[in-house]
């Protein structure tokens, strides 16, 4: 019979399942009234108050439609691939700490598997670039997979910073540890290198060049349409979170108040005040700055986030041996 | 040293981005709900043309003398006229013009001896067929309708939508 382990572990999945599909179609929306107040219009307003359920009516429409695979494509890996960029992501909620009690399996490894299992994602792309057998979806995936190898070492030298001051990978500790001030004012330079690097890592603009639509119509997902497309657009947007949330987690005390004070709001309240905030800023990012030629790319990465990167760990790791 | 001083130009200059974007975030918008409101156009606005009325006789002063008919370039005006009862000269009672070959040039406007015509603030034309592009100005002054000559910002409503 099923442990009360792996039972937990397989509600937690299913709600993370449930919440992924939520908040998607939420984010969606909110992209769309973000870009347009930002460009003067009002963005979507029809269906629902405010436009609220556009992006429900945009996904059934989805759902709806027609998969066409490609003559000359790579049928089961065209077909895996989407599955494979979404599964990942709903592993790294196992882990993610919402409330002091919320999380679904606390584990000593939690940063780890979060970014090994969003490491995934990259696979995906390339099997889903290749298996199209079209030029633009290649030149996508190639371009995924030189820019994630690229950003993820900034990635993880940033969080390795907060982890050498916390002297744990489990995400309850290093929460826990930001119970009096959060680590964005020990860690300023790792928070910003972090969050530079996870747009990056979720292929959003300013550094959206895997998709670039005016030079690769889509990118990798350029052959495909109906729910093969929608996963990849889901994948996307709960990647968005899971960046999110591990910034909020590792830097801005988790489910924790500022210095503190919890001001009466349960913890899952900061969690995702904290989360919808810093996905809020990299939407406004998106929609303040243009993309970034691939070179640009390659050459802030390589010659400005990690060497600043690898000092700052290596200035965390004196100061801690010295204090 | 350029490298840190590049950094940190470029670094601001990127916050400053933030900052404009930010502003317009609660900017007025500038978006019209067409089919809910509806903009004033500009008096520069050229839509078909139609007759004027006069306030001293109630109706147009085509003498139906045919300038228009004859300078128009595209052969778009087809004017008739008839010999007025109990007075002098003529007046048209029969002003059609074909909507689909008109190319907003003004010349009738400007040839008019009498000033009769002007642009009406006509944009919402909608037809299905050629048919639909032909309109009997004469017909449209009797019936009053030189509605596009109201305000046409109208207040919130669903009515508008059937008037649309």
């Amino acid at each position: 019979m099923f442990g009360s382990d792996a039972f937990r572990l397989i509600i937690g999945l299913l709600l993370a399942f449930g919440f992924a599909q939520v908040n998607a179609l939420f984010l969606v929306w909110l992209e769309r009234k973000v870009a347009g107040h930002i460009q003067l219009r009002p963005g979507p307003m029809e269906v629902g108050p405010h436009g609220l359920l556009q992006t429900l009516c945009d996904g059934v429409k989805l759902i709806g439609k027609e998969l066409i695979i490609p003559f000359k494509a790579d049928t089961k890996l065209f077909l895996l691939a989407p599955v494979l960029v979404f599964g990942p992501v709903l592993m790294a909620f196992l882990v993610l700490p919402f409330g002091p009690t919320m999380i679904i399996r606390d584990m000593n490894v939690g940063v780890l598997l979060v970014f090994a299992f969003s490491t995934f994602t990259v696979l995906a792309i390339l099997a889903g670039g290749w298996a199209s057998n079209n030029k633009y979806a290649l030149l996508g995936a190639i371009r995924s997979v030189a820019q994630n190898v690229a950003y993820e070492i900034p990635l993880l030298l940033s969080v390795m910073s907060v982890c050498l001051v916390v002297h744990s990978l489990s995400f309850g500790d290093i929460v826990q540890a930001q119970s009096k001030v959060w680590f964005i004012f020990i860690q300023p330079l790792a928070a910003l290198i972090y969050l530079i690097a996870a747009t990056a890592e979720t292929n959003r603009a300013p550094f959206d060049i895997p998709e670039a639509e005016s030079e690769l119509i889509a990118g990798f997902h350029t052959e495909y349409s109906g729910m093969g497309f929608g996963l990849f657009f889901l994948a996307e947007y709960t990647n968005m979170f899971v960046v999110c949330a591990v910034a909020t987690s590792l830097f801005l005390g988790g489910w924790q108040g500022p210095f503190g004070f919890s001001l009466m709001l349960p913890g899952i309240v900061w969690f995702m005040i904290k989360t919808y905030f810093l996905i809020f800023v990299i939407m406004w990012v998106r929609w303040t700055f243009p993309r970034v030629r691939f070179d640009q790319l390659m050459n802030f990465s390589w010659k400005v986030l990690i060497p600043l990167s690898l000092a700052n760990l290596m200035l965390t790791a004196v100061a801690l041996k010295l204090f | 040293m350029s490298y840190v001083n590049e950094l940190l130009v470029g670094g601001w200059s990127l916050v400053e981005g933030m900052k404009v974007t930010f502003r317009r975030l609660f900017h007025p918008l500038v978006t019209v709900q067409y089919p809910r409101k509806r903009l004033e156009m500009t008096t520069s606005y050229r839509g078909h043309i139609e007759l004027k009325t006069f306030a001293e006789t109630g109706t147009h002063k085509c003498i139906s003398c045919g300038t228009c008919e004859k300078m128009c370039p595209s052969g778009v005006i087809t004017v008739k006229g008839e010999k007025v009862v109990g007075g002098k000269g003529k007046a048209a009672v029969y002003w059609e013009i074909d909507f689909s070959k008109c190319s907003l040039c003004g010349i009738c406007v400007e040839s008019c001896p009498t000033e009769t015509l002007q642009y009406s603030k006509e944009y919402q034309i909608v037809g299905e067929t050629r048919a639909d592009c032909v309109f009997d100005l004469i017909a449209r002054l009797t019936n009053g309708a030189q509605q596009s000559r109201e305000p046409v910002v109208e207040p919130k409503g669903k009515g508008a939508e059937a008037s649309a």
